[in-house]
Parts: C-alpha cells; structure tokens; sequence
C-alpha cells in the first residue's frame, strides 16, 4: 500500500491559494478534489480540515466566495482568489521556494563542503 | 494588518452567529453528497458510498468545532457562554444567590462608606492651592489654641514658613437692615487668603495692609453658601453695609464656591479680620499673652523645608517664647499638624483607622462566609464536575466556570453595595448633627470611592471563588460518578469548618465591641455630672451683639435672671458666663496656686483647675449639690472680697479635706487671694470621658462678661417654655438675638463621640451577627441536606429525636462554640481600644460578656432552627423510596 504523508503544517493554505490561482474559482469539495490529485494522491488531506482554512483565507481577504450551482445543479460556495490573495500567493511561493531551496542544500550536504 | 482584520471580523462574528452557522452546514452538507456522488460513480452501494465519505472527510463535528474557533474569539465565546451558565445556574438557587449577594452588599458597603469618610476626613487635604506643603501649627499636646501675641511672633521669628495665618471664631448678630440673625464666621488674620493663596470669587479679600491695630478693619467676606442662602447671589452685595452686633461693616467680597475655611467639619458664613473681633465681642482678648484666642496657626512652607525642620524651627521659636513669659507661657511645644483637623486630627484618625479595621474583618468575615457556601455548593456540584469532566472538558475550563460564577455574585453584590453607601452618604452629607453649629461632614462619592468598592468587590469575589478550586482539580471522574455524591464524608476537619469558624470568632469580636459600646453610652447618659441637664434650659446670649456696654451688662443680666424666674413653673435661674459644663466641649483651665506660694511659676501649680463664673442662683438652677458651706450671694460684689465654690476635687489638692476648706485661702493664675466660701459635688465639665477634675466657681459679678448662659429649670415642658423664655426676652430687648436649647440637646455634642461610635459599633456589630447567621445556616442545612439519608435510616431503626439532631448539627453547634470563645476573647482584648472613644467602655463587665454569649447562643439557635425541623421532619420511607 502507499504511504500517505500528512499534510505539512501551514502549507494548506498555499496550496488553496494556488489552486484557485490556476483553476479559477472552485467549491470546497473541486479545491479538495484538486488538492489531492496535484499531490499525486500522495497527500492523506481530511478534507474538512479545508474548510476552516478557507474562512480563514477569507477573513483575511486573500479569497473571496459566492454561492453557485455545482456540477449536480445544487447550490455551492464558489471561492475564488482576490488581488490581495494573488499578492500573498507569490510572497508565500517566494517563501516556500527559499525554504526549499535551503532544506534542499542541507539534505545535500556532504562532509567536504564543510571542511 | 492582516491579523487585525481577522481579530475584528471576528469579534464581529461573536455577535452575530445564526447566517454563519447555517452556511457551514450547507457546505459540509453539499461536499459530503458530491464525495458520496463520486463514490457511488466508481461502484459502491450508496450506503458505503456515504461511510466512505464521511471518513474521507474526517470528523464533522471537530471540523464544525475548528470552524467555529476559526471564525469567533474563544475566549469572549466561552466568557459569555460562562456568564450565561452561571446566570441560569444562580437563577436555578435563589436562596443561595441571594444570602451571597446580601451578604456581600453588606460588607462592601461597610467598606465604602468607611473609605468615603476616611478619604474625606482623613486622606483628602484641605480645598486649598497646593495643599500639600499647607501645615497647621500645634501647641501643646494635641490642641491648636494659643494666644494673638504668641502668634505674632511666631510668625515673625519663625524662618521656615511663607506665612504665618491664623483665626478663630465669631458667633455675632449679622443684621442686614431687616431683622437681625445668628451667623457663625472666622476671624482671620489680615493675611488669612493671601497665606491661603485664595482668589475671591466676587469683590476683594482684606490683606494684612487693611490691619491697623485693633477695630481698623470694619470688612467682611461672605461665604460662597452664606451669599448665596442669604442674598440670594446678588452681586451687588459688595459694597454694602452690615450690622455685625450693631456695629457697621463694610461686605467688600465673596469667598470662591469651593473654599469653606480651614476646617474640614465647619463651613463658616463669613470671615472677618480678628483686628476686628474685639469691636464685636465687646471685650479684647487678643493683647493678652494667656489667654487662647487663637483657634489654628496655619500657613505654606517656604520650598525645600521639610516638615521636620519646621518643627525644629518652631520649637525654637516656643523655647523663646518660654523663657521671655514664664507666667503665662506653658511647657507646651510645638510641632505640625495637618491643617483642617489640628485639634481632632488624632482621635479622628484612630477612630477612622479603627472603623477601617473593623470594616475590613466585616469585609473577610463575608468572605469566610462566601468561601464555605462556594465549598458547600462545590461538593454539592461535584457530581455535575466529575461529569462535565468525564465528556472531555478541561478543568481550567471548568475553573473558569466557577470563577466567573463567583465575580458575577461578587459584581451583584459590590453594585448593590455601592448603591446602598451612595444612599448612606447622602444622608451624611447633608447631616447637621448639631443645629445650632455649622457643623456638617464634608463626605462626596467620587470615582476614588467607586473603583474601591469594585476592586473591593472583584478581590473578594476571585477570594472566595478559589475556595473550591482544590475540591476541582482532584475530583476523579470516574470514582464520583461510580460511587454517587455522598462518597466522602468521613474527613474531620475541613477548610470549611476552619472558614466558620474565622468567620464566627470575628462576628463574635463585633458583636462584643458593639456590646461594649452601646453599654458604655448607656452608661454615660445615666452617668453623675455634677448637675441636672434634665428639665433644665440653657439660653445663650451675647450683650454686645446688642450694643451693650461694659457698665450696662450685670444690670441687664440681673434683669433677665429675674424674668425668667417670674415665668409660671420655672423653678429657679441661674447664669454662667462663657459656657456652661459639657457645652460645646467648651471649658477653660487655670492655674491655681497653695496660699504660701509667692513665686508664680509653672511648676509651683498645685492645681489646674476649670474656672466658671456663675450667678448665685446658678447651684440651684443647675442641681449641683452643695456638700459645705454657702454658694454666692447678691453681696459678692465688685467691692466684697475675692471669693469662691471648689469642687470636692479641687477642696482635696488644695486643703486635704471638704470640710476642713472652706474659708480657707487659695491664690489665682494672677495671684489674687480668694476664699473658699463653699464646695460643691464633683462633676465632669469637659468631656465624659475625664476623670474627676477639679472646678472652682467664682462670682459672676466680680468678673462680669456680656456673654453669657441661662439656666433655667422648671417642671414644665421644654417646647412650652422655650416660647415662654423668647417672648420674656423680647419684652426685655427685642434686638438681642438668643439661641434656646435644653441641656440635654447641647450635651449630644460632648456625646457626639461616642454616639457616633456606638452607632458605627452596633450598625457592625448587627452586621456581624447577620453574617454569623448566614454563616451557620449555610453549615448547618449543608450538613443536613447531604445526611438525610443517613439521618432517615436511622429514625427508622427507631433513633431518638436528640440523637438525630446531635447527629445532624452536633458539628455546626460545636463550631459556633469554638468560634464565639475565640472571638469573646479577642473582642475583650479589642476593646481596651474603645476606652478611649467610649465612656467606662470596660470589656471586663458581666453583662457584657453575659450578653455576648446568649447572643451568640441565640443567633445559633436561629441559624440552626430551620436545618433541625428539617433534620426531624425527615420521613424515611420517603426517602427509602427516593434512591
């Protein structure tokens, strides 16, 4: 069986941020959805943990929801970025991406560079 | 930014919570069906569809638990959840509720009321510019009166203060062209506002430049309230002429609305320059060096004097003063004083301090109380605990339950509190206690007082709101739930039990002082004076205030002496000079010297006695009982030698014996031989509080003074004869004002003291016993309630009445025992302390220590009463049946 990781601290919200950023708006479930398929299903996401994080995206502005029909015609809450969102996603990326990038020269590190 | 939004929508969202629920749930609703679409589209049964769902989702209640916490503030959520609790949980007890909320009304305000008048007797200076370096000068030991030129040259030698001002009292006639009334003012010093640093509000103030020698100043500056109660603000008051006993002066200026003298208990109606005062009282006082004309010497320190160097430099001054007049200059010294209080700053501050003290053990004894009726309802609740905590709550969760329990009683209680002292010190503030004085306590509620009373309040309630925190923290779930409420009964000695018995020994210690009080103002109201003030009138008068002179005043008091003996029922009238004994405090001690004695000195005073000058009628008038020889006569005149009435006391230190003294010699503070024609009984002159002093009375007629006291005694009805004694008096002189009174009513202000501290006494005391009360009830139904089952099986197994109750209130009963023996005992020791306010208050009185203990006996029987029928009411089947 696959082993599923869990879902690192405080990255949930960058990657609702970046789904909506490229898919457009979508409703919690498609966000979920999207989430898990990006990750190559290799994240073990419960997906009601999503929905605190969405309202608290939202209450900070970063995104923003109407209601909508879903694909079986029912009444949906659509999230979708805001300026501000978009703003925070490219900081967060810049972030992550310096994180990475040094994690990454740190599991790499061999004793001669040291020396 | 980002976090400040949040915080804000989501205090926004605490308020309004409905829509935003409903939301969440169409969401969750609405992810959950789509997942379960899903999963029924790669082939589940729609039922395992839906389980499946659901796992995949994780837990909707924790999901609808973290959106809640994300979108609210936890805390304000779980405070006003709490609030809501408690309330429901308080309304559920009303009888518990409301012997909290009383009791703590009660002790908070106590505590306000005492700290009102403490911060406006004591705390708060005088309404005065830069009061803090305003000091007043004591001469002596704990009196401000010292004479005009001892005065002057304290302020001219003295190195330390700016300025040096001082006054004294005027009572005079104040007529304004229409009719003549009594107006009590200051006599200032001509430098008294400028001292002061005191703009007038209307007009100008007089300055030590107006002063040129004595009657040179004819001005006079209203009070703010005296303007406006008798002129009704009109401005153009300055510049008018007034009568002050008869003679003109000039109203140049109006006192601001804040400034009422110097003196926290009197507002007076006007201040007049003392160069003046002479002029009024038809006598100077002011040129001689002995007398006490001076009532307070007060002025600012130059800046950078420290108080202890001014009293040096005092001191220094008064050492001089000493050896200069060593006839009329005393042993006294000098020092500071907080202005405003110079002569009753010591007793007033103690008495506070004492009523601080009391108050304070009302305040913790309501605490004990709260605390065991908190532990009490703890237990009671511990089922309820043990529950909530068995569900998953935390027990700081359940704690903050508790607490906010205790501040909301606490916050119920310090409101009704508060609105009872504001209610009390209405009362007192516009109290006259004395009608004829301008005597009022100067008390305000401010915010000061306020925020006492809540911190009071607050404290209080977080004290007892933690009794039962250990009781929480090791309650075990899983034994109470097992073995039911009742488990643990078996522990001896309980913070509980300790709580009363605290809180009982302190009630005792109330109770006790109030005892003693009211027992020694009993006392002192049936005490011997010296004389009758029953049925006796006093009437007081003042010649000058009608223009009188010297020569024309024993004709005039001869005449008013006889007229008022010739009113039906009057039995005889006699008249003092000055103040009669126990008046206004008022009384004057002299030096009195053996015959043999030629040199003057201070040290060679065989005794001090008070100096009265009375009419020969006045023994008689007055019921004081003559033990030997003759009182005065019409023949002891101006030309008749020197003679005089000693009191038992004085007949004792001067000659040995009563009847060995009389028409023996003794000289006067200036030297004068005067026989000793008579003694009479001893008596107390000054205050009841003194022990035997001496007294000599010398005749009327060969020191004649145009002020003067009546005394009238008859076997009629005072109200009646008040009328009668005003309308003699019109006959004789319609334009001198006189002011009536019994002896009786003038004798409340010598008794004011310790009126007032009986009165504070019993009003703690009753607390006290209400709080014992309270106290041993909530024990008493606690233990009852929690062994009735106990207490129904075995009167079913046939057990005695008295057996049950022992069983039942055995402990209650035994607590109050030990309680109110500690209590007596510390309440003996306390009242050592009330010797000094009340008269013969002695602890160590079988009555007091009888009364003490029946009740105490008696609110225990009250307080257990209601438990006991109920422990003997218990019908076991009932209960049987209940379980």
């Amino acid at each position: 069986m696959k082993r599923k990781s869990p879902v690192p601290q405080g990255t949930l919200a960058l990657m609702v941020l970046k789904t909506l950023d490229v898919l457009g708006p979508q409703h919690g479930y498609g966000i979920a959805r999207r989430i898990e398929q990006i990750s190559g299903n290799l994240l073990a996401l419960n997906q009601g943990t999503l929905y605190p994080v969405l309202l608290k995206l939202e209450q900070e502005g970063a995104i923003d929801s109407d209601w909508g029909a879903s694909e079986n015609n029912r009444r949906a809450r659509f999230y979708r970025l805001t300026r501000e969102g978009r703003k925070r996603l490219q900081a967060e990326t810049r972030d992550w991406e310096h994180t990475a990038a040094m994690i990454g020269r740190f599991v790499d590190v061999k004793p001669e560079d040291l020396s | 930014m980002r976090s400040l939004r949040r915080l804000l929508t989501r205090m926004a969202n605490s308020a309004a919570r409905r829509a935003e629920e409903d939301r969440m749930r169409e969401e969750i609703e609405e992810h959950l069906a789509l997942l379960t679409a899903e999963n029924i589209r790669a082939g589940l049964s729609p039922a395992e569809a839906r389980r499946q769902a659901l796992l995949k989702f994780g837990g909707v209640e924790a999901t609808q638990e973290d959106y809640r916490a994300e979108r609210r503030l936890l805390v304000i959520e779980h405070l006003v959840q709490d609030v809501r609790f408690g309330l429901r949980m308080l309304r559920k007890s009303p009888g518990f509720t409301g012997v909290a909320v009383v009791t703590l009304a009660l002790a908070i305000s106590a505590n306000a009321v005492v700290f009102g008048l403490m911060d406006a007797l004591v705390l708060r200076p005088l309404d005065v510019p830069e009061a803090e370096t305003l000091w007043g000068t004591r001469y002596g030991i704990d009196t401000g009166f010292q004479s005009y030129p001892n005065y002057l040259d304290l302020r001219d030698r003295n190195r330390t203060f700016e300025g040096l001002a001082a006054f004294s009292f005027a009572f005079v006639g104040l007529d304004t062209g229409k009719h003549p009334s009594l107006a009590s003012g200051f006599a200032t010093t001509g430098n008294y506002f400028d001292v002061l640093r005191i703009e007038p509000h209307l007009g100008r103030f007089f300055h030590a430049s107006d002063e040129h020698g004595p009657g040179s100043a004819p001005y006079l500056v209203l009070s703010h309230a005296y303007w406006h109660g008798r002129f009704q603000d009109d401005p153009g008051v300055v510049g008018r002429t007034v009568l002050l006993n008869k003679h003109p002066f000039t109203v140049i200026g109006v006192a601001p609305p804040g400034f009422r003298g110097t003196l926290l208990f009197v507002s007076p109606d006007f201040f007049m320059p003392i160069v003046n005062q002479g002029q009024v009282d038809g006598e100077n006082a002011l040129p001689a060096r002995g007398t006490q004309a001076i009532f307070e010497v007060l002025g600012h320190l130059k800046p950078g004097v420290t108080p202890e160097q001014a009293v040096a430099d005092v001191s220094a001054v008064g050492a001089y003063l000493e050896k200069t007049y060593p006839k009329e200059f005393g042993q006294k010294s000098f020092s500071l004083a907080q202005p405003g209080l110079t002569s009753f700053g010591g007793p007033v501050r103690a008495f506070m301090t004492g009523l601080m003290l009391l108050a304070g053990l009302i305040l913790l004894a309501a605490c004990a109380n709260l605390g065991s009726l908190f532990a009490a309802r703890a237990a009671d609740r511990s089922r309820e605990v043990a529950l909530r905590l068995a569900l998953g709550s935390s027990r700081a969760r359940i704690l903050q339950q508790l607490l906010t329990e205790a501040v909301l009683i606490s916050l119920a209680g310090g409101a009704a509190g508060l609105l009872g002292s504001i209610a009390v010190m209405r009362r007192l503030s516009t109290w006259q206690p004395f009608p004829a004085a301008p005597i009022h306590v100067p008390v305000s509620l401010d915010a000061k007082t306020y925020a006492v009373a809540f911190v009071l309040a607050v404290v209080s309630g977080l004290l007892f709101g933690i009794v039962p925190v250990r009781q929480v923290l090791r309650a075990n779930p899983y034994e109470v739930v097992k073995a039911g409420p009742s488990g643990r009964t078996g522990r001896r000695w309980t913070l509980r039990d300790a709580l009363l018995v605290v809180q009982i020994a302190i009630c005792a210690v109330l109770v006790t002082s109030s005892l003693v009080a009211v027992r020694g103002l009993v006392r002192s109201l049936h005490g011997d004076y010296g004389f009758e003030p029953g049925k006796a009138m006093l009437v007081s008068t003042n010649l000058a205030m009608a223009g009188y002179r010297a020569d024309q005043v024993l004709p005039m008091q001869d005449r008013m002496i006889a007229a008022m003996e010739t009113i039906p029922g009057v039995e005889k009238a006699g008249l003092v000079n000055s103040y009669p004994p126990l008046v206004y405090g008022a009384g004057t001690r002299v030096k009195a010297y053996k015959e043999d004695t030629a040199d003057l000195r201070p040290s060679n005073v065989a005794s001090v006695p008070y100096r009265y000058e009375v009419s020969p009628g006045y023994f008689q008038a007055a019921g004081t009982a003559v033990l030997a020889g003759r009182t005065f006569s019409a023949h002891d005149g101006a030309e008749a030698p020197a003679v005089a009435v000693i009191n038992r006391t004085l007949a004792g230190q001067m000659f040995g014996s009563v009847a060995g003294s009389v028409a023996r010699h003794y000289r006067l503070q200036d030297g004068t031989r005067v026989q000793v024609v008579g003694v009479v009984e001893d008596g107390k002159y000054r205050s009841l509080t003194e022990e035997q002093p001496p007294a000599m009375f010398l005749p009327a007629r060969q020191s004649p003074s145009s002020k003067s006291w009546l005394v009238v005694r008859s076997t009629r009805d005072p109200q009646q004869l008040a009328g009668a004694i005003r309308s003699e008096l019109r006959a004789l002189d319609a334009g001198l004002p006189a002011a009536i009174d019994t002896w009786n009513n003038l004798l409340d202000v010598v008794l004011f003291p310790s009126r007032v501290a009986t009165m504070a006494l019993g009003v703690l005391g009753l607390m006290g016993a209400m709080l014992s009360i309270t106290g041993v009830f909530g024990m008493a139904a606690y233990s009852v309630s929690k062994r009735l089952r106990e207490l129904g099986i075995r009167l079913a197994l046939g057990a005695q009445r008295r057996q049950v109750l022992s069983a039942a209130l055995g402990r209650a009963v035994r607590l109050l025992a030990l309680g109110s023996a500690a209590g007596l005992l510390l309440g003996v020791l306390a009242s050592r302390v009330l010797a000094f306010v009340v008269y013969q208050a002695t602890p160590r009185d079988p009555l007091v220590l009888a009364g003490v203990v029946l009740a105490m006996s008696l609110l225990g029987l009250l307080a257990t009463w209601i438990p006991a029928q109920r422990a003997l009411s218990v019908d076991p089947a009932m209960l049987m049946r209940d379980e």
